[in-house]
């Protein structure tokens, strides 16, 4: 996403940018969190499937947001909310480490379920990103 | 609480993976997601060396906030998927199918060796 390069900031908006990213991030941590707990609480711990929902739901989202808050969007946010909602929400919301560590696990204790959680996770997170953007283009027409 | 744990983590994490991803994309340029890129392969493997630290065998074996700050937090906020997602989309927008194939494929290769690096030094520091 374009931005000015972080060197031509005035101190201010830097300071500010950091702060918005910062409550986005622990906002999105925090629901990541919150997720996480409930999924292990409705499906327990064999599959990650808090994660793989999360990820699903935060690409979709800024699949949409990114293009109905885009130059030829519909709605005008501003710098500063792309940066809250796309760095910080889904930013702070989604997860490539817990992922990871997770992916590692699977591969060595099920490794066709490691397999399928890469698989899964790629395919629908990328669907989900599309699919966002799409009805994000739709609402823009 | 536990929870104020993983904002305080996830908020650090994501004022360094902005500056981090920020600081790359202005070096290497934006033709390919280096940013994200660097930022999840990083974060994997620290993710590694906390999840060493906090397994059964290691010095500080469940330690909750550990988890809650180090790993749901601050790796957590540190590494992203939905910009991978965003970026990945927008390479295959703008038709680059080599680099959408080859982000996947390095972001997921990348980021499991990175993982397994992690906890193979954490193991080693922290003999988990």
């Amino acid at each position: 996403m374009a931005r000015p390069g972080i060197s031509k900031l005035p101190p201010m908006n830097l300071l500010v940018t950091y702060l918005v990213i910062a409550l986005g991030s622990a906002l999105g941590g925090v629901a990541r969190y919150g997720c996480g707990l409930l999924a292990v609480a409705l499906w327990g711990v064999t599959f990650p499937w808090g994660t793989l929902i999360i990820n699903i739901v935060g690409s979709f989202v800024i699949g949409g947001f990114a293009t109905l808050t885009a130059p030829d969007g519909r709605v005008y946010v501003g710098t500063l909310g792309r940066q809250f909602v796309m760095v910080g929400l889904c930013g702070g919301y989604t997860t490539f480490s817990s992922f990871s560590l997770e992916t590692f696990g699977l591969l060595q204790r099920q490794p066709l379920a490691g397999a399928a959680y890469i698989a899964l996770s790629l395919v629908l997170c990328l669907l989900a990103v599309w699919v966002g953007h799409a009805l994000a283009r739709k609402v823009n027409e | 609480m536990g929870v104020a744990w993983v904002a305080v983590g996830s908020a650090l994490g994501g004022m360094a993976r902005y500056s981090l991803s920020g600081f790359v994309a202005n070096r290497i340029g934006e033709t390919f997601p280096w940013g994200t890129f660097v930022v999840n392969v990083s974060g994997a493997f620290v993710i590694g060396l906390f999840a060493a630290l906090v397994a059964p065998g290691g010095v500080l074996p469940g330690d909750a906030t550990v988890r809650q700050f180090a790993i749901v937090g601050l790796c957590g906020g540190y590494t992203t998927f939905s910009s991978f997602s965003l970026q990945t989309l927008n390479l295959a927008r703008d038709g680059e199918w080599g680099r959408v194939f080859g982000n996947i494929a390095a972001s997921v290769a990348c980021c499991i060796c990175a993982v397994w690096a992690g906890i193979a030094l954490g193991a080693f520091m922290f003999g988990g």
